[in-house]
């Protein structure tokens, strides 16, 4: 591991002024000589694996603002601090109560110990576990840009069939993105140039033929808070992860499904799908496939039909289609059964 | 049933707390690693990112320039030693740095030191080679592979097994299935990382190192470096996870000691995980094709199996399972050919059963499809085909007990429940399969030395260069000293693990209880008469017993009659404190030299197929039931049982735990566990736990475990038979079995995923 300064800021303001400089603008977060770390999950994994290599360090964990640790829950929206850790957000009955979608995204994803140290904004800023990506030796245009993709024609079981680019087809591994995408989430950000609030929809970036910029953020902007609204759909909704084993895996395909139901017929569905592509993915297209239906095997079908149509696989993962459908298709129906 | 310490039945010892157990669980216990060694410098690896080609150039600069950093070993830096030998000591006879040629990925070309680990990978992930790249090919499909039949060309494997005219009972069989089966790549992975320490003290060298073999490798490293064996010590008193991974030595030992010797200062060099992939031993990818023909009264005719096998460039490593697939059943008539695939990879090594995992799971695969061709119950397909004796060399087995094992496991199982309709079995979306296979394993055993002493407060110290890799074997060694001179456990210590200790075999081939227990048995034994000698002896305790017989028990000589004398009293007569006895073991067949060698570093192994009078091996049988979600199609394993036969059991609670984590293993090797190759450049892809997939606790629910009793006085004279590597056989063959019973798929290439079964 390359030598590293390592500084912790106490306020958030101060954690933008060390961040802020005039590359703060013109390299992306993950390439950055500044970057911030909160639980470090992500980022010290990549940086013992020379996949990024920050020259300094801001520890968000001494920012002193309270706001970033806490739940707030509502009337009509839960509140997330960027520093609230995975495992409590996943624990906290309130959470589940009000939309379970929330919580079971969290509860299955990591291991519990790595639920109780990685922190909700870093979760949603994780990187792709792409082989080739992990592993410098290896041309990447994501790590280096313009170097090509030994993912394309190489082992590719794990990689994305939908949102692809020429350039890139890592897959966007985390669960919990899959749920605040499906549910119109907002995040606030705090930079050098001042706040903004942002659909959870357009942090992430598509890799088209920039797939080294992974969000919408500047080097010297921190995620402070993630908020989503309550809905009508809020507390019949499921998260339903399929993987290779039962714990302790990354989704082969998953479905973030919220319906709210009028007794058979759909009043509105919001459905995201996880293991499957490039970036947390808003399937609109099944959405509008069941808006006003009955809900049934069928019409299920359909819906995944629909949310797949413009899939395309390589070699070793053309399985994550009809998985994926599959996988909506059964988190449709066992939502459906849900009480409302 | 399924408890950690089962009651023992007949035949089977106390379940012993393992003694070192606490020490264990409580972080206690030094792995080699853990070895507080003063002025200790860290060495970290600089390894080949191509699989085929010449290091053209290799830049040194910059890892040079890296804070902290004392050397850096590469090509010509060897100081003249050997290049290692392939065999059962060496991994490979590749030396990484005494040639430029790059021969697999992953291969060392350097060797960073430096004042700390830090600095050590710092430097050497800056290392940057130039390379002369040459096409790989990097497995079976690949061209510029080299094929070659596997008779004859490694002392593993002599010859193809034969017998009958297969050819004319192929033609003339009613059923026949011809089909296809494949295993692919593995890596052990065990936790406990690879790792050297190396320290020089004037010509003296001290190596600590995770080793199942520290006598072959105290003679092989002195080999390579040109030392007096004598002068060579190694040391490994705890493992953390071996299964074969720590078997053959390494090029990196020798070279982590020449740095050491360079620098004048102990060297550490902890290999990541990464790099595991590439610079130590796995399990190959392995193909078959078998043939089986059999009548409609479900009596197989013929049967032919034929394997291929993945290897390096260089060396020979073949398994050949197919000496066990032809000695399974009563076949009619047999024809095996195992062929060798040269590639550019480095060079396979064991790996918990090598033939058989492979092997058997291919036969049993193919049985399961032969009971279903036959529309025959498989159990009742394996008992028809039940031999009187094994078909190619027409010899008794020396007990063979799978029929009471498959009574037993089928019972506890359930196995009348189940619908044989393929597919009728659901609970809710959930598609219900039960299935099951054998397992069997070759009963061996080698020379092995031990040293026991005995004080006469009762005391026991074993000593034995034997190496406990998570068997229990240090605690059976212990029990059966206790059990022969009449102590508790809780007077017994046991040494091992360390080359200066009585020479052992490797801790291969599930050999290790029978040999280390028979020693340990004659060592206690000649204790045994010197004490009766002397109890029974003039004007001794017991004086005028006569030929009564004598025995130790409770920390006192005792008669038939219930006469006693104290222990103390009896070493008092005889006027010493303690009692030592080195023995020496070699099994029935060795050849004069089988001692020398065992000191030589090269145990001749007996039993298995090998011997004159009969065969032996340990059988099994194991049921599955697995859960298929309808709609996602993943696999699930609720339940596992599993019936085992092997002799006399030392230790029911050590042996339930040897059976237990092979079905687990069996399981991950069924649905989860591949190493993933990248085909165009011979280069493993995913190099970690994440991506190397074994399963998990929330994987593993009911596994029960029955030990069947079995008396076997042919085997070896603590009538033991190997189980370590029982428990996974035979596992993944269950499985695919339960998985076409649920879903009619039949998936006969590993591991079983979600892939296989959707769309
Ligand atoms: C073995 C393993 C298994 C895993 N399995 C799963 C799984 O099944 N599902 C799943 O979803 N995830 C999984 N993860 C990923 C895990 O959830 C993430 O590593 C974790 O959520 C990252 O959070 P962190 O706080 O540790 O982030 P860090 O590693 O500290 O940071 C990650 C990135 O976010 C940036 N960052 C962090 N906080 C902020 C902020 N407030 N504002 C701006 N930038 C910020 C950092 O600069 C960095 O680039 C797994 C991880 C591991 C190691
Ligand atoms: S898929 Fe993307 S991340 Fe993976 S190698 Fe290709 S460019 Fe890199």
């Amino acid at each position: 591991m390359r030598p590293f300064v390592y500084e912790r800021p106490t306020s958030v303001s101060a954690a933008i002024a060390m961040a802020s400089g005039p590359d703060a603008v013109r390299v992306p977060p993950t390439g950055a000589d500044t970057q911030f770390i909160a639980g470090g999950t992500n980022l010290a994994d990549y940086m013992k694996l020379g996949v990024t290599r920050p020259e300094r360090l801001l520890d968000l964990n001494t920012l002193a603002e309270p706001a970033l640790r806490q739940i707030r829950i509502d009337d009509d929206t839960i509140r997330f601090g960027a520093l609230v850790r995975m495992g409590e957000a996943a624990d906290n009955n309130d959470v589940r109560r009000r939309c379970p979608l929330l919580a079971d995204s969290l509860k299955f994803a990591a291991s519990g110990q790595l639920r109780n140290m990685a922190s909700l904004g870093g979760n949603v800023l994780q990187r792709t576990r792409c082989e080739y990506f992990r592993e410098i030796s290896w041309p990447c245009n994501k790590r280096e840009p313009g170097s090509g993709c030994a993912a394309m024609e190489g082992s590719n079981r794990q990689h994305a069939v939908l949102g692809t680019s020429d350039a890139c087809i890592a897959t966007y591994h985390g669960d919990f993105a899959q749920a605040l995408v499906a549910l119109d989430a907002t995040v606030d950000i705090e930079g050098s140039r001042g706040r903004r609030k942002l659909a959870f929809a357009k942090l992430h970036r598509r890799p088209g033929e920039t797939p080294d910029i992974e969000t919408d953020l500047a080097a010297d902007e921190l995620i402070t808070a993630i908020e989503v609204p309550l809905a009508p759909w809020s507390s019949r909704s499921r998260y339903l992860k399929i993987r290779d084993r039962e714990s302790y895996a990354f989704a082969l395909a998953s479905a973030a499904v919220a319906l709210d139901m009028d007794g058979e017929t759909v009043r509105s569905a919001r459905i995201a799908l996880g293991g499957v592509a490039t970036v947390p993915w808003r399937a609109r297209e099944a959405e509008d496939a069941l808006q006003g239906k009955v809900l049934d095997e069928a019409t299920a079908q359909e819906a995944a039909e629909a949310a797949f149509a413009d899939a395309r696989p390589r070699e070793h993962n053309a399985f994550k289609i009809p998985l994926g459908k599959r996988t909506l298709v059964r988190a449709l129906l066992e939502t459906r059964n849900m009480k409302g | 049933m399924n408890q950690a310490a089962p009651a023992p039945r007949e035949n089977q010892g106390d379940p012993v707390v393992r003694i070192d157990a606490r020490l264990k669980v409580t972080g206690q216990a030094g792995y080699p690693a853990d070895i507080v060694t003063a002025n200790v410098a860290y060495g970290a690896l600089a390894t080949s990112s191509i699989a085929r080609g010449k290091v053209s150039e290799l830049h040194t600069k910059d890892a040079r320039a890296v804070p902290g950093v004392l050397d850096i070993v590469t090509y010509g830096d060897m100081d003249k030693a050997d290049t290692p030998k392939f065999g059962n000591t060496g991994a490979s006879s590749i030396g990484p740095l005494h040639d430029k040629t790059v021969f697999h990925d992953g291969q060392i070309i350097a060797l960073v030191v430096a004042e700390t680990f830090e600095a050590a990978e710092e430097a050497a992930m800056l290392i940057r080679a130039d390379y002369e790249n040459e096409r790989p090919s990097a497995s079976f499909d690949s061209k510029g592979v080299k094929m070659e039949p596997a008779a004859g060309k490694s002392p593993m494997f002599k010859e193809d097994a034969k017998a009958g005219d297969f050819d004319a009972a192929w033609a003339d069989a009613t059923v026949k299935i011809d089909e296809k089966y494949s295993t692919p790549t593995q890596h052990h992975n065990p936790i406990e990382l690879f790792s050297t320490t190396a320290i020089w003290q004037g010509d003296q060298l001290t190596i600590h190192e995770p080793s199942q073999n520290v006598t072959g490798w105290k003679v092989e490293l002195a080999r390579q470096l040109k030392l007096d064996p004598a002068n060579v010590r190694i040391v490994s008193p705890y493992i953390g996870g071996a299964f074969g991974s720590k078997g053959p030595m390494t090029a990196r030992t020798a070279i982590v000691a020449v740095a050491a010797r360079r620098i004048g200062r102990p060297v550490r060099c902890v290999v990541n995980r990464m790099q595991a992939f590439g610079t130590q031993i796995y399990r190959a990818e392995t193909r078959h094709r078998i043939r089986m023909g059999a009548g409609k009264d479900g009596r197989i005719t013929a049967f032919g199996h034929e394997g291929w096998e993945v290897t390096s460039r260089p060396d020979p490593y073949v398994v050949g399972g197919t000496s066990a697939t032809a000695r399974m059943y009563n076949y009619g008539s047999v024809l095996t050919h195992v062929s060798l695939v040269h590639a550019d990879r480095n060079t396979p090594g064991y790996m918990r059963s090598p033939p058989e995992t492979p092997y058997v799971y291919a036969l049993e695969n193919a049985m399961d499809e032969m009971a279903v061709a036959l529309g025959m119950d498989p159990v009742e397909f394996r008992r028809i085909n039940e031999p009187e004796k094994e078909p190619i060399g027409g010899k008794p087995f020396s007990s063979r007990s799978l029929i009471k094992c498959y009574d037993q496991a089928s019972d506890a199982f359930g196995w009348s429940k189940r619908d044989p309709r393929v597919g009728s079995m659901r609970e809710g979306d959930w598609l219900v399969g039960m299935g099951c296979a054998t397992a069997i394993y070759p009963t061996a055993a080698a020379p092995c030395a031990a040293r026991v002493r005995f004080t006469a407060d009762g005391e026991v110290r074993v000593q034995c260069g034997s190496h406990e890799i998570g068997t229990g074997v240090r605690t059976v060694a212990g029990q059966m000293a206790a059990e022969r001179l009449g102590v508790g456990m809780d007077k017994v210590s046991v040494e091992m693990g360390d080359s200066a200790l009585p020479p052992a075999p490797v801790s291969g081939g599930s050999i290790s209880t029978a040999s280390v227990c028979s020693a340990v048995m004659k060592a206690c034994d000649a204790i045994r008469e010197k004490l009766f000698a002397a109890a029974a002896g003039r004007g001794a305790p017991l004086a005028g017993s006569g030929n009564a017989k004598l025995d130790l028990k409770d920390e006192k000589v005792v008669t038939e009659t219930g006469k006693s004398a104290k222990l103390a009293d009896v070493f008092k007569a005889m006027q010493v404190g303690a009692l030592e006895e080195y023995a020496e073991f070699a099994p029935k067949g060795s050849s004069p030299e089988a001692l020398s060698k065992l000191y030589a570093g090269q145990p001749e192994f007996h039993g298995g197929e090998g011997d004159k009078d009969s065969v032996k091996y340990a059988f099994g049988a194991e049921f599955v039931e697995v859960r298929i979600n309808s709609y996602t199609r993943e696999i699930r394993v609720p339940r596992i049982v599993g019936a085992f036969a092997a002799g006399r059991i030392m230790n029911t609670r050590t042996a339930r735990s040897q059976l237990m984590g092979g079905m687990i293993w069996g399981i991950g090797q069924a649905l989860h566990e591949a190493t993933e190759i990248d085909q165009r450049h011979a280069r493993y892809v995913n190099r970690d736990l994440q991506d190397y997939l074994v399963p998990v606790n929330a994987d593993i629910k009911e596994v029960d475990v029955i030990l069947v009793p079995e008396t076997d006085h042919q085997v070896n004279p603590a009538g033991v038979k190997g189980l370590g590597e029982l428990g996974n056989v035979g596992t993944a063959a269950a499985v695919a079995s339960a998985v076409y019973h649920a879903t009619g798929k039949r998936i006969r290439d590993l591991p079983i995923r979600i892939d296989d079964l959707i769309g």
